[in-house]
């Protein structure tokens, strides 16, 4: 009721919003026209929202659709407006919160997966730790001389925070992420 | 070509319905004549010019030439909200397109369907800095509901068509068409409305019926129930008022209404409070304050109409129509968010009504002698003189004269604005044109140009303020050259009036920047336009001076000198809540100093 609401809205009354903000994975499904991205990043912009991470690709190039997966952070009523601010946008097709729908069906966080490639130079004892490691986690092997590996890693976020963070002191000198990749789990399509 | 040949060519027309080569500049005037477009407002340049002489060899669309470039987007904004069609402006490139952007985010704002078609450089020279180049699909993606830059002469009539769906359907809204020169000039099929293919926009227009099932039910168990409507009832249409109207008559709710929905009900029906909000008046605030279940229809609880948002309205129920599923508790949570357009929703909740809802009216008897107690509060008071003419009473003369004819009014931003919709009762819809969300300063003069072009024997006056109208003053040039006969009414106080108060109120009476010491003299600036200038400095002249002004046949500059430093209320003072209103017989200058504490005073 409104008089545990927490104002979010104004812009002329401004009071510290105390909710915690939650962390929440959106996938939104657009026409792939030019501008369209755009369109996204400026309502985030523009209306004071986060973004932790975004990747876009075209998925399904006859329909001209592509698919953009934004994670955000934001209180729950803020969330809701993200949301319905997504789907005012003439491009859009669909926007789902692929974390609601996660905790709908009692399971935890959707299914999140990123890529990242690791670039770690240097000689010796820290290249052989390095190697080693990087089999540890799973990563693979994907340019090497005899003075630098790149590793290609894919997993989820926490994962590759976590090898980043391990490979810094064994000659780490260059990381790109591709941001989140996520989809529903189970049978059921979006 | 013999006959046979002929008939022939003309069978291969009919079938092919529309569909034939043509520029591009050609498919704009065909576009706008197919999608029923009389009368367009714009300025020329180079990056239009091929659209201009396609304009020149055909008289089925009337192009009106503004001074400015923010005058015809105004001015489309005025004919598109006084005749529910869609207003379409044409500017060129460059300076043309950035002048546009006022009145885009207006409309944006006041939920307005605008198409403008800009002017773009050549393809081959976008993205080189070329002169009156900019980037036009970028500068006004924030303020247009949807953009397009056409870069195919073949996709520009279907491009075109979905513009007018686009801006005319849903939540409506402005919209850019950018069409680069090269694309004007070329060669291409012309796809005519009917076989334009649809893109994925699709608003949802019908309410849950279950959702009006349950408003219903709450409603018929309120005991201080209010109604709270909006520019979305006027944007919804002629029957969404009539319906609202009826839901009014059916339940015996009192209603109130924001700045924007002025007229959807009448102000002389006998459950009118009033405009509610910062300078609403009182029964309607309390009320608001006191219910225990609120309808909002079509309206947005922006921040100008809810105050403090942790003490609005904190004992009710809230039930939300809106077209716009981000407007649904956006800044207020609501127990029943109904999502479709207003007039649809308002259709079934009448029948529902009809077919059960079987309250009482005197189970509203208490609610209503509560009401009453507030109305006898006289909110609008005000101390009239003899001598000087004060602002209310100008527009109270100004009502009394006008109330019996067709007229439609348009405000500028400030004091006058608030005081037109406090003193002058609009009866109908579409008859109330002012810049509510954005609050553009300048937006009245273009905007009776709009309305007067759109209806040429209806009287159009704006009321307007000193300060503002010199903002667009440029269009009375516009406005005597295609002989609209507009009456700009100011309410001439020599100061910014509104900024004034403020300061009064926040700032220790420092009235920095807020008085025009060079005021120009607008009877001689009348006349220098070829119009009408009258000036009123006694109240006893006033009636027979707008008598003048209507009988004039010619636009009139109307220089009302009002009392200097009168003062709008009552009022809400800012972070404050519905019921800690500062009524006028309670403001004294002490009151008013002392009226917005430290914490108020950061937020306006």
């Amino acid at each position: 009721m409104n008089a545990q609401l927490q104002p979010t809205g104004s812009a002329y009354f401004i009071t510290k919003d105390a909710t915690a903000p939650e962390s929440h994975t959106l996938s939104v499904l657009v026409d792939n026209e030019p501008g369209v991205l755009a369109r996204v990043i400026g309502l985030f912009s523009g209306r004071g929202y986060n973004i932790d991470s975004l990747t876009v690709s075209e998925t399904e190039h006859e329909k001209h659709l592509s698919r953009i997966t934004i994670a955000t952070r934001a209180t729950p009523q803020v969330m809701e407006q993200i949301k319905n601010q997504l789907e005012r946008i003439v491009p859009v097709h669909r926007v789902v919160d692929l974390t609601v729908v996660a905790q709908e069906r009692g399971q935890e966080r959707p299914l999140e997966r990123e890529l990242a490639l690791v670039k770690v130079t240097g000689k010796g004892d820290a290249r052989v730790e390095a190697l080693r490691l990087a089999e540890a986690f799973n990563a693979k092997v994907s340019d090497a001389t005899t003075e630098h590996f790149i590793f290609e890693i894919t997993g989820k976020g926490t994962k590759i925070d976590q090898f980043i963070a391990i490979m810094k002191p064994l000659g780490l000198i260059e990381i790109c992420r591709t941001g989140i990749a996520a989809m529903t789990r189970g049978p059921e399509g979006m | 070509m013999n006959a046979r040949a002929e008939t022939g060519r003309q069978e291969t027309i009919r079938q092919d319905a529309g569909r034939r080569e043509m520029t591009g500049a050609e498919m704009v005037v065909q576009a706008l004549k197919d999608n029923g477009v009389k009368h367009i407002f714009g300025y020329p340049g180079g990056a239009v010019l091929p659209i201009y002489d396609e304009i020149f060899q055909q008289e089925d669309v009337q192009h009106i030439l503004v001074r400015h470039e923010q005058g015809a987007g105004h001015a489309a904004e005025g004919y598109a909200r006084s005749t529910g069609k869609a207003g379409v402006m044409l500017v060129t490139s460059g300076p043309g397109a950035t002048n546009a952007v006022t009145p885009l985010q207006d409309a944006l704002m006041d939920s307005i369907p605008l198409v403008c078609i800009t002017g773009q450089v050549p393809t081959t020279l976008i993205g080189s800095d070329g002169f009156q180049e900019c980037d036009t699909v970028g500068i006004t993606r924030p303020c247009t509901k949807h953009n397009w830059l056409v870069k195919d002469v073949n996709e520009l009539a279907a491009t075109l068509h979905e513009a007018f769906h686009v801006a005319t359907t849903g939540r409506p809204g402005p919209v850019v068409v950018d069409i680069p020169k090269d694309i004007q000039f070329a060669k291409g099929m012309y796809t005519p409305p009917q076989q334009a293919p649809r893109m994925s926009y699709q608003p949802k227009v019908n309410g849950d019926l279950e959702k009006v099932r349950a408003a219903v039910e709450l409603m018929a168990s309120a005991k201080r129930p209010i109604i709270y409507s909006g520019g979305g009832v006027v944007n919804s249409g002629p029957e969404a008022s009539h319906l609202l109207r009826e839901l009014v008559d059916l339940t015996g709710f009192p209603i109130t209404s924001t700045l924007m929905g002025l007229g959807a009900y009448p102000a002389s029906g006998k459950n009118w409070l009033g405009m509610l909000g910062m300078h609403g008046s009182y029964e309607a605030n309390m009320a608001m304050h006191d219910c225990d279940v609120m309808v909002c229809i079509g309206a947005r609880f922006d921040d100008r109409i809810t105050g403090r948002l942790n003490a609005f309205s904190p004992n009710s129920k809230k039930i939300h129509i809106d077209i716009d599923p981000s407007s649904l508790n956006k800044n207020v949570r609501v127990e029943i968010p109904i999502l479709g357009d207003v007039g649809r929703v308002l259709e079934d909740m009448v029948r529902l009504w009809r077919a059960s809802a079987k309250q009482e009216k005197a189970q509203l008897k208490g609610w209503w002698e509560q009401i009453g107690h507030w109305r006898a509060r006289n909110s609008f008071a005000y101390t009239r003189s003899a001598d000087v003419i004060m602002p209310q009473y100008a527009i109270e003369r100004l009502y009394e004269a006008t109330k019996d004819r067709d007229v439609y009014i348009t405000t500028e931003v400030g004091q006058h604005q608030m005081w037109a919709a406090q003193f002058y009762g609009f009866e109908k819809p579409n008859r109330w044109l002012t810049s509510g969300g954005l609050g553009t300063m300048g937006y009245g003069l273009p905007a009776a140009l709009g309305v007067q072009i759109a209806h040429p024997k209806s009287l159009v006056i704006d009321i307007a303020g000193d300060a503002s109208v010199q903002m667009t003053m440029q269009e009375m040039s516009a406005a005597v050259q295609y002989e609209a006969p507009i009456k700009i009414f100011i309410l001439n106080n020599q100061y910014m009036g509104m900024v004034r108060q403020w300061q009064q109120l926040l700032h220790g009476n420092r009235l920095s920047h807020s008085y025009t010491e060079a005021m120009p003299d607008f009877v001689l600036m009348a006349q220098a336009f070829g119009a009408h200038g009258i000036r009123c400095e006694k109240p006893h002249e006033l009636d027979d001076k707008i008598a003048e002004m209507i009988d004039v046949k010619k636009p009139v500059i109307f220089d009302c000198r009002v009392a200097n430093l009168a003062n709008c209320f009552p009022m809400i003072p800012s972070g404050k809540a519905h019921n800690e209103m500062l009524l006028p017989d309670e403001a004294t200058d002490e009151v008013v100093a002392n009226a917005i504490d430290a914490k108020g005073r950061e937020l306006v």
